[in-house]
């Protein structure tokens, strides 16, 4: 089985209604109807989900592992990022 | 024979299409061609013999002798099997499964929505859980018979054997024996004759996308609703009972 008749899919399921669709893990299929099927088969048969996409692996874009230190170190020292910095008022409630 | 024994014999004939065919697609489990259709093919599976139970329990229950699901399924002698013959055969290569998987499917998809329409409440809910999980049957062979069909010159040469091998196989389906009049005379159960046509017309509509022509059939095999098996029926049985006739009333 060849990666050209077979290409790797990515598989993400929703749960339950009002939830994200979640990374669930991938598989191989020929084409876009059979990989929905394969999901259908290898990631709900214990009800995981009422939903699912279906993408192929090379259609998404990665960030690279090697500029992992020049994408995310900088966001490290900014913590006033985060609101914390706020005094919410007891009536809010939780947020 | 009496109604009921007429409606306790169709239902067990019907339980035994199920069960045995659940059984071929069991035998599937850990050699399929690629990991997600092993988990295809155990899906199907457990969704047979899920209704083959549910049918047997409520043939046991109609009948009032005792016999439940498991007696059914696992204490009969090969002629007291009623199955189609075509559900038995063996499996074969994938293109044979799938296009057996198929033409049943597609028969039952229409046989349960019938069933729907008349049949007393127990029957009726049977029904409305295995119309779903045939309309997915019916959806998953066919695609890979279009895919087949219409793929490799091996995987279309495969396709076509298998359409020779199993379409004499598919008259049955719409038989009607002396019983099952009985049954469709006292608004029991489809008069599955009249579900050749709608059959047809999907079948050739799949069959038009892989490529794939219905054959002339001069001489249907039939014999199995009567007990009368092809060789390979035996083999299946001795797989399928030894458990229960090497212990007898072992559980889980």
């Amino acid at each position: 089985m060849t990666e050209s008749f077979m290409p790797l899919w990515e598989v993400f399921i929703r749960a339950r209604n009002g939830l994200d669709h979640k990374h669930v893990g991938s598989l191989h299929a020929a084409d876009a109807e059979m990989a929905m099927q394969a999901a259908r088969d290898v990631y709900t048969r214990r009800e995981e989900g009422n939903s699912i996409w279906v993408v192929q692996s090379k259609d998404i874009v990665a960030s690279d592992p090697d500029k992992a230190a020049e994408n995310f170190d900088p966001a490290a020292d900014k913590v006033y990022r985060h609101p914390s910095f706020y005094d919410i008022p007891d009536e809010v409630g939780h947020m | 024979m009496g109604a009921n024994n007429a409606l306790v014999r169709s239902l067990i004939a019907l339980g035994d299409d199920h069960l045995i065919l659940g059984h071929r697609l069991s035998q599937w489990c850990g050699h399929a061609p690629m990991l997600e259709e092993d988990l295809s093919l155990s899906n199907m599976a457990l969704d047979l013999i899920g209704q083959a139970t549910n049918i047997y329990s409520h043939a046991g229950q109609l009948e009032g002798k005792g016999r439940d699901e498991d007696a059914l399924a696992y204490l009969r002698k090969e002629q007291q099997y009623y199955n189609l013959l075509m559900v038995e055969r063996p499996n074969f290569d994938f293109a044979h499964t799938m296009l057996r998987q198929f033409y049943f499917a597609v028969f039952m998809e229409l046989y349960w929505a019938e069933i729907q329409n008349l049949g007393e409440e127990t029957l009726r809910g049977i029904a409305g859980k295995a119309v779903k999980e045939m309309s997915y049957h019916v959806r998953h062979a066919g695609e890979w018979i279009i895919r087949l069909g219409d793929g490799t010159e091996e995987s279309a040469a495969r396709m076509k054997k298998a359409v020779t091998a199993l379409h004499l196989y598919t008259d049955e389906l719409f038989t009607v024996n002396g019983t099952l009049q009985l049954c469709i005379d006292g608004n029991t159960l489809p008069d599955p004759s009249k579900l050749r046509e709608p059959w047809n017309a999907i079948v050739e509509q799949v069959f038009k996308q892989a490529f794939l022509q219905i054959p002339e059939i001069p001489f249907p095999q039939e014999g199995g609703r009567e007990g009368r098996h092809t060789e390979d029926f035996g083999h299946l049985l001795c797989e399928l009972q030894y458990m229960q006739r090497a212990y007898p009333n072992q559980k889980w």
